[in-house]
């Protein structure tokens, strides 16, 4: 949309306007300025991250990311728990939370009637307005408890449900072994999984926005029915998109902190029972920021697993841009 | 596709569309639970008398009786919100409206593609990770000697960071709101005479305000709720309220936070009543940005709703 090159002015409206040229030129070396320095944050905050966690670095090296110790007084530090927990939440969110919003975005973009779809995405979108400690607070207090007494206990029957002394879901049952707590792993992924459903909601739905109408007329008149055709000439059309959105709710799981600092039981171990507490980098750092300042070297841990969230972040950001940006004319602007 | 038999096809079809209605189901379901739970919870505290005009009790300890117990509101707490929101603003809202105005009208279709690109990309950086960055960042002032430590917990580092997380929203909606804005009205005013700067500020931004007023909304939006980068600069000291930008201050969200995962009977209501206020906030802005939005996209008969 920029213009580009000077505007040709008559000479005597030239003289007028040389104020106004002046005030031209340091407007736009303002706003340069400004834009630049907006860009050069990101920079600034690798730089400053990067600095902050030179202590942890060398003090633990690249053991840090296998070792699951994290003693303050010993001033021992391993991230492996909280990688874990973050990976295992986020599996979770995502497995829950994509193909929920990709139903949505099916009903939204296909099926519903004129008059629901505006409303309705209005709905789904102030999902994300909610913010997360609300999420939190309610995962806490209303979530967990019916986790606990209801959902994980249901679940276990199935899992542990016997034929003829035979379990067919045997392999499952690691997974969902131990005394429901409710303030687990499982719990914690739920409630991302909702907290990922507009983000993913509205990117794949721009997607399926972006499919020609004429590939769903050709598949219809092919006799393919609803589903069909959504499948054949809308899913697989939009993949890339459906990619991109998957990968942008995934960023938004691991950097989550309130929702799952409040739900996931906060216990620096690495278990195999999603239904038994869990750590992940963010809700690490919230837990432990207040009493490891002081504490030179927990501090620098915890900046260097803050650095590492920024960089997987800013891979998935960045892969899921570029994929958007391809998808959409006009560079991902709405 | 292989051959079936149509029965069976359509059949399917027809379970699709109702997994498809099960999933917007599922997705309302917590929406309207986070409501009603707030509003059962939370609508006693609200209702009390003095829950916006006294500042946050002291923890009431087990085995009290309830009618024994120190009461309060959320005063302080709503206080140091309101102060870390306006510093933020203060610093976000022409940074991002100026970001946004490069984007759009001086950049050029490549430069502005690319700071596009990053003004996204800081859109997904954690809000905890941004904490942690304005705390580092004044922490390495102050090891220079620039500044003193206690300012990397403070009310100032809260807004710093709130500001950080808002610049890239509001810089992006500033950016989309004046795309809307017609090429021609630019080129009239320029065909006047009028400087390019003036053009900028008096014919496009005004032409625009509505839906740039939008995006500021929805980035002061994301900043009040947000609450992992306050609990690693301005919420480490709970109750207390603003004492200055230098010092800790208790704030909404962490307030909601820390009441609402302790044991005390006359702390949990109040984290219900703040999150009221909080969603009434959010609910009312949300609509507000969205109403403003259609408007002014209506008023300049842009093609975009």
């Amino acid at each position: 949309m920029g213009f580009s090159g000077p505007v040709a002015l008559e000479p005597a409206v030239r003289s007028r306007a040389h104020h106004g040229i002046w005030g031209d030129r340091i407007f736009r070396y303002l706003v340069f300025a400004v834009a630049i320095a907006v860009v050069l944050l990101i920079v600034l905050f690798l730089y400053v991250l990067f600095r902050g966690s030179v202590p942890s670095f060398q003090a633990f090296g690249w053991e840090f990311f296998i070792s699951s110790e994290w003693n303050s007084v010993a001033l021992k530090f391993g991230a492996l728990p909280f990688i874990y927990g973050t990976v295992v939440t986020a599996i979770i969110a995502m497995l829950l939370g994509v193909p929920v919003s990709l139903g949505i975005a099916i009903f939204l973009t296909e099926l519903s009637p004129g008059w629901l779809r505006s409303p309705l995405t209005f709905i789904v979108e102030l999902l994300a307005a909610v913010p997360s400690v609300i999420y939190g607070l309610w995962a806490f207090a209303v979530l967990a408890p019916v986790m606990a007494h209801y959902i994980e206990p249901a679940i276990q029957t199935v899992v542990f449900w016997q034929v003829n002394g035979f379990a067919p879901l045997f392999f499952l049952q690691p997974l969902f072994a131990g005394v429901p707590l409710g303030t687990d792993k499982l719990t914690a992924g739920v409630i991302l999984a909702i907290m990922i459903i507009p983000t993913v909601t509205a990117i794949s739905r721009e997607s399926f926005a972006q499919v020609p109408q004429n590939q769903r007329e050709a598949a219809l008149s092919l006799g393919a029915t609803q589903w069909e055709t959504t499948r054949v000439a809308v899913l697989s059309y939009a993949r890339t998109g459906i990619f991109a959105a998957a990968i942008l709710g995934l960023g938004r799981a691991i950097g989550e902190t309130m929702a799952v600092t409040m739900t996931i039981g906060n216990s620096n171990t690495i278990t195999t029972s999603l239904l038994e507490p869990g750590q992940t980098i963010p809700s690490l750092i919230a837990n432990s920021w207040a009493e490891a300042e002081g504490v030179q070297l927990q501090v620098s841990s915890l900046l260097e697993l803050a650095l590492i969230l920024l960089l997987v972040s800013l891979l998935i950001n960045v892969v899921a841009r570029l994929m958007i940006r391809r998808l959409v004319p006009g560079g991902g602007r709405e | 596709m292989k051959p079936q038999r149509t029965g069976w096809r359509r059949w399917k079809s027809r379970l699709m569309a109702v997994l498809a209605v099960l999933c917007v189901v599922a997705a309302l379901i917590p929406l309207f639970a986070i409501l009603g739970a707030a509003l059962a919870r939370g609508l006693p505290a609200v209702l009390s008398p003095g829950f916006f005009t006294t500042n946050l009790p002291v923890p009431c300890s087990p085995g009290t009786l309830p009618a024994d117990c120190p009461k309060g509101g959320i005063f302080n707490s709503l206080q140091g919100t309101i102060v870390l929101i306006g510093v933020g603003s203060l610093i976000a809202i022409p940074v991002g409206i100026l970001t946004g105005i490069y984007l759009s009208e001086y950049g050029g279709s490549r430069a502005s593609g690319s700071l596009r690109f990053f003004v996204e990309v800081m859109v997904g950086i954690p809000s905890i990770v941004v904490g942690i960055f304005v705390y580092t960042a004044i922490t390495l002032a102050a090891m220079n000697g620039w500044i003193s430590s206690f300012w990397a917990t403070s009310t100032f580092a809260g807004a710093l960071a709130l500001a950080v997380i808002m610049i890239p929203i509001i810089a992006r909606t500033c950016d989309e709101a004046l795309a809307i804005v017609p090429r021609a009205t630019r080129e009239a005013a320029l065909a006047l005479g009028i400087p390019r700067h003036r053009t900028t500020l008096h014919i496009v931004l005004a032409t625009g305000r509505g839906a740039v007023l939008t995006g500021v909304l929805l980035g002061v939006a994301r900043g009040i709720g947000e609450t992992a980068p306050l609990i690693v600069t301005a919420g480490t000291l709970s109750i207390f309220g603003f004492q200055g930008l230098a010092h800790p201050t208790a704030n909404l969200p962490y307030t909601i936070y820390q009441f609402g995962l302790s044991n005390y009977s006359n702390w949990i209501p109040i984290a219900w009543g703040g999150a009221i206020v909080l969603i009434g906030v959010m609910l009312l802005i949300s609509i507000g940005a969205r109403l403003l939005f259609y408007r002014a996209a209506r008023r300049m008969g842009g093609g975009l709703v």
